[in-house]
């Protein structure tokens, strides 16, 4: 901008000119109101999308009606025609909680490491190498998973077990599912990885924010480091803590690329632990391209909506969380 | 805002670099006489219609350039509805509903134009057994169906005696993405049997009664290669190209079909509609390969009711390149692994470009008497 | 006593085994993806167009000079798109706190971020390429502002709360308009959180596949005239990424993986550049 001492310059904007009604009224008023309007664009587009999505789904809604959409087991695109959303609904479900529960607590501790015991400089390290991760494009994770990631899971991890499991317990195989390497399993293990950024991140910033005065009552007792951050820090940052667990796992929900490229894509229930399944995006994804039937096409669409409101419970839960449990500060969202 | 400026160096430097790329690319032809031709459509013939893409934007010193972008043939066909694509591309063809559709709103046809064929091969796994063992289409269904599981079984011992089949369990890999292969191959089966018809059908992506799925060719491939009884199936192109192991499949004249070029072409030399859309799988020519069919590219017959073609010179462009698709084109198709189109639907096609019209012009027409194919 | 400072001292080394363990998979990730790719990250990479697939298997000239341009040129529209609507949003959530749209605009930005993104590129089709009537740079810089926006607003906005409000009350105090204080005192100081906000948007957007397959929609080629990259179909690194990587091609998957290279590279490179405007201290949300 026009800033004539951009830096803490800013008394000196009142050297040498008078401040006149329309500088200060008028100036204002156009700031407000362009911020507002930037404002309101972005809640705009977050609801112009539900409406297209709505709108391009309801063929699909009207014709199943919502809830037996969501709870049709059913997606056959080529004999009868029947589009069911709850498998996609259910592989979401398992695959980023299962996420969340990996990453959880992995990133909590890199969170306390980072924020209570490590230096300031290896903090900062810790801090920027995880955040690189968030940083790595999804399709990079997926081509790393495609070729790398999976026929190792296959071979050292899967297919052990499974061949333990065939030999000890024959009754699990169908739960298990076959070790192909593109499967439930390694779409979940790779999600985790991709949220445990956000997990870190948010829950660095809960600790961060617990005031000095409540470690330093602990401090007083005689407390070990561990025991301030158990008794003091965490009940203090818990709210921050779950509402970004919860963020995190509205992250794992909507990741798209790196679980289609490897999540194996199994349109029928039941899945298994390693067998192919399915997610939300990971459907809209492979079968968008290939979509001919409106009725096909207006489901996806149906789906996506289905997605968009997910996504809001998720985020409203996540605020909720963190106006509820947080003592004191605990700013996230 | 000093942040925004903080991003100037990134723009000039991207600047920069964009000045730099014009540098390496040669001027042969005045910017403003180019032109872009953009298809879109199925996966399978994408390695054919970029190989032609090439060769014509070298025939042509770079004045025409065909943008072709595999997005799959659900993704051409309806690129082509929504008329953002020059041309669709798709080894299904337009359903009568999208014809009617389309006569309605543009009062012309849509033509699908065979450009190639796609053949898809049974693909597996024995080791110590090569290439060349026999399927039926009931044989296949069964397999496919789960209903035999053992490679030992009698019903494929009978069509290969001397064999000596192992004690394996069959692993069925079938495709998990959406793809025309699958569609061809699917069409198939349900030509030959009423219960996959009845019970799977026929679509780019259908449940699968049995088996593990596979992303993509290459995920079938990977699976079959790496899973000891497997079977699959794949593009003919693309086992070739991958050594695999592929089967011959006994068509419906009950010859012994070894998958080819040749024996592909043969299957589509059959009575021909004027609008070409057939489907073949399980022909009836007597040395045809059954599991094939053709990819059509598809083009208005009012070109000028495209959205997506601007000028008379780009429905020009786009028509000199369809003659020289289906003529000096498929001299392109052997080497790349893809089989020729027969005689017939190259005379089906002229017929079909000299209909083409750019506001009531008859361009399709002209251009043929031009090349004195008419 | 003892006994808990041993289980301290327990406890700590556990957490710096969990650190390890998450820093891993990303050493072994950049491994894998420079062992595979530096192969095929040769001279014409940078210089040729890509084509067909013979070409590559042919052994002929064959890169991807038209997919970083192009990539260029659609991150470029998008930040250009993103960063005046995501700070402005930004500002709106920390300078008026009391605003009634505020809770709402809080919810549907974060609403927004969880959404794939390929359903912010099916929007950007409506919106744009439908009217248009054709694909277009454009349409996939519109595309990658929606994945940029909620990014770059939440982060504008933790940027200047961070900002002590004496700040905000010393310039008015003075006699100073509000969008003066906001501009010239609040938006300097809170430069870092603003750099770092801009940096995570670009680095997730960048990688974004699924907004580009029917927005920017590809191109085997330089589009025939420099516009043409802002008006006609372009070539995105993401996007003809995930084509080279589920191509039946062996040598497209290296040039997939040389061309996973150039996206990390671009990726840190932002990374590096957020550390030197911001004199080294780089914090990430």
């Amino acid at each position: 901008m026009d800033s004539d001492n951009a830096g803490g310059g800013a008394p000196s904007i009142l050297n040498g000119r008078k401040p006149n009604i329309l500088y200060l009224w008028l100036g204002d008023k156009i700031f407000t109101t362009v911020v507002v309007m930037l404002g309101a664009s972005i809640i705009m587009l977050a609801l112009g999308m539900a409406w297209v999505l709505f709108d391009e789904g309801s063929l699909s809604l009207r014709e199943y009606g919502f809830i037996n959409f969501i709870k049709g087991k059913t997606w056959d695109p080529a004999v009868q025609l029947v589009f069911g959303a709850w498998p996609f609904i259910f592989g979401t479900v398992i695959t980023s909680t299962m996420a969340l529960l990996i990453a959880f607590f992995p990133a909590l501790a890199v969170a306390i490491f980072s924020a209570e015991y490590a230096p300031p400089w290896l903090s900062g390290i810790i801090d920027n190498l995880v955040q690189l991760i968030a940083a790595i494009p999804s399709v990079v994770i997926g081509i790393w998973g495609i070729f790398v990631l999976a026929p190792w899971l296959r071979d050292t991890v899967y297919m052990p077990i499974y061949l333990w499991t065939e030999l000890n317990q024959p009754g699990l195989l169908p739960i298990l599912g076959n070790p192909i390497g593109y499967g439930m399993a390694t779409a979940t293990i790779v999600l985790a990885l991709m949220i445990v950024p956000y997990t870190t991140a948010l829950a660095k910033d809960a600790i961060k924010s617990v005031p000095k005065d409540q470690r330093e009552a602990s401090w007083a007792l005689g407390s070990t480091r561990w025991e301030v951050i158990r008794m003091a820090v965490l009940p203090y940052a818990r709210g921050g803590i779950t509402a970004g667990a919860i963020l995190s796992l509205g992250r794992a929900i909507g990741e798209t690329m790196a679980v289609a490229m490897l999540i194996g894509n199994k349109n029928t229930l039941p899945f298994s632990i390693f067998g192919a399944g399915a997610t939300m995006p990971s459907v809209i994804v492979n079968e968008f391209r290939e979509a001919v039937e409106s009725l096909h096409l207006s489901s996806l669409m149906a789906i996506g909506f289905v997605l968009f409101i997910i996504a809001l419970i998720v985020n409203l839960t996540a605020a909720y969380i963190n106006r509820k449990l947080s003592i004191g500060g605990g700013q996230i969202l | 805002m000093n942040k925004i400026l903080g991003l100037l160096p990134v723009l000039v430097l991207s600047l920069i670099m964009i000045s730099c790329g014009g540098s390496d690319d040669p001027d042969r032809t005045p910017v403003r006489d180019r032109v872009t031709i953009l298809g879109a459509g199925a996966t399978f013939p994408a390695p054919l219609i970029t190989a032609m893409a090439d060769d014509y934007r070298d025939i042509t010193n770079r004045r025409v350039t065909v943008n072709y972008q595999s997005i799959g043939s659900g993704g051409g066909i309806r690129q082509f509805m929504e008329q953002t694509v020059m041309f669709g591309m798709s080894e299904a063809f337009l359903s009568e509903e999208v014809m009617t559709n389309i006569e309605n709103s543009t009062g012309g046809r849509a033509f699908n134009l065979p450009i190639t064929l796609a053949d898809v091969v049974p693909t597996y796994n024995l080791p110590g057994i090569g290439k060349g063992l026999v399927f039926s289409g009931e044989l296949l269904v069964d397999i496919f169906l789960g209903k035999i599981t053992r490679w030992d079984d009698a019903s494929i011992a009978a069509l290969n005696p001397g064999v000596n089949l192992p004690r394996t369990n069959i692993t069925v890999v079938h495709r998990s993405d959406g793809s025309g292969t699958t569609n061809v191959f699917t069409s198939y089966l349900s030509r030959v049997s009423d219960e996959w018809r009845n019970q799977v059908g026929f679509a780019t992506s259908v449940n699968w009664p049995t088996g593990i799925g596979g992303n993509g060719n290459e995920g079938v491939a990977g699976a079959v290669i790496n899973t000891p009884g497997a079977i699959g199936y794949n593009s003919f192109t693309y086992a070739l190209l991958n050594n695999m192991s592929y089967g011959s499949v006994i068509n419906s004249s009950g010859n012994i079909i070894e998958p080819s070029f040749e024996a592909t072409t043969e299957a589509s030399n059959i009575e021909l509609p004027d609008d070409t859309r057939i489907l073949f799988t399980n022909t009836p020519a007597e040395f045809g390969y059954p599991i094939a069919g053709f990819a059509w590219m598809l083009v208005y017959e009012n070109l000028d009711q495209n959205n997506a073609i601007q000028t008379r010179g780009e429905a020009e462009e786009l028509i000199r390149f369809l003659i020289w698709s289906i003529l000096d084109g498929q001299e392109l198709a052997e080497a790349l692994g893809f089989a020729r189109i027969p005689a017939a639907a190259i005379e089906k096609n002229i017929q079909m470009i000299r209909q083409m019209k750019w506001q009531g012009q008859e361009i399709g027409l002209e251009l043929l008497q031009s090349q004195n194919l008419l | 006593m003892r006994r808990r400072r041993i289980h301290d001292k327990i406890i700590e080394i556990l957490l710096v085994i969990a650190t390890i363990a998450v820093l891993l998979p990303l050493i072994i990730i950049i491994f894998h993806v420079i062992v595979e790719g530096v192969s095929a990250l040769n001279y014409e990479f940078f210089t040729e167009e890509l084509g067909s697939p013979s070409r590559a298997i042919q052994g002929r000239p064959t890169g991807l000079v038209h997919t970083i341009l192009g990539t260029i040129v659609v991150d470029m529209l998008a930040l250009a798109i993103a960063v005046p609507i995501g700070i402005g949003a930004g500002m709106m959530l920390s300078e008026y706190p009391e605003h009634m749209l505020n809770p709402t605009l809080r919810i549907m930005n974060d609403t927004l971020n969880g959404m794939p993104a390929i359903l912010k590129g099916l929007f950007a089709f409506v919106l744009i390429v439908k009217p248009m009537g054709t694909f277009s740079g454009l349409a996939g810089g519109v595309a990658l502002s929606f994945v940029m926006l909620p990014i770059i607003a939440r982060a504008t906005e933790s940027a200047l709360l961070s900002i002590p409000w004496t700040i905000r009350e010393a310039g008015l105090a003075l006699g100073i308009p509000r969008w003066r204080v906001v501009i010239s005192a609040v938006m300097p100081a809170a430069k870092t959180g603003l750099a770092t906000g801009l940096l995570l948007a670009f680095a997730r957007a960048a990688g974004e596949a699924a907004p580009l397959l029917f927005t920017s929609f590809g191109n085997n080629y330089l589009p025939d005239r420099w516009f043409g990259f802002i008006f006609n179909p372009v070539d995105t690194l993401p996007q003809r990424l995930y084509s080279l990587a589920i191509s039946p091609y062996s040598e497209w998957h290296s040039m997939g993986w040389a061309a996973a290279i150039v996206l990390l590279v671009m990726v840190i490179l932002a990374f590096a550049f957020a550390r030197f405007v911001t004199r080294g201290k780089v914090q990430l949300k």
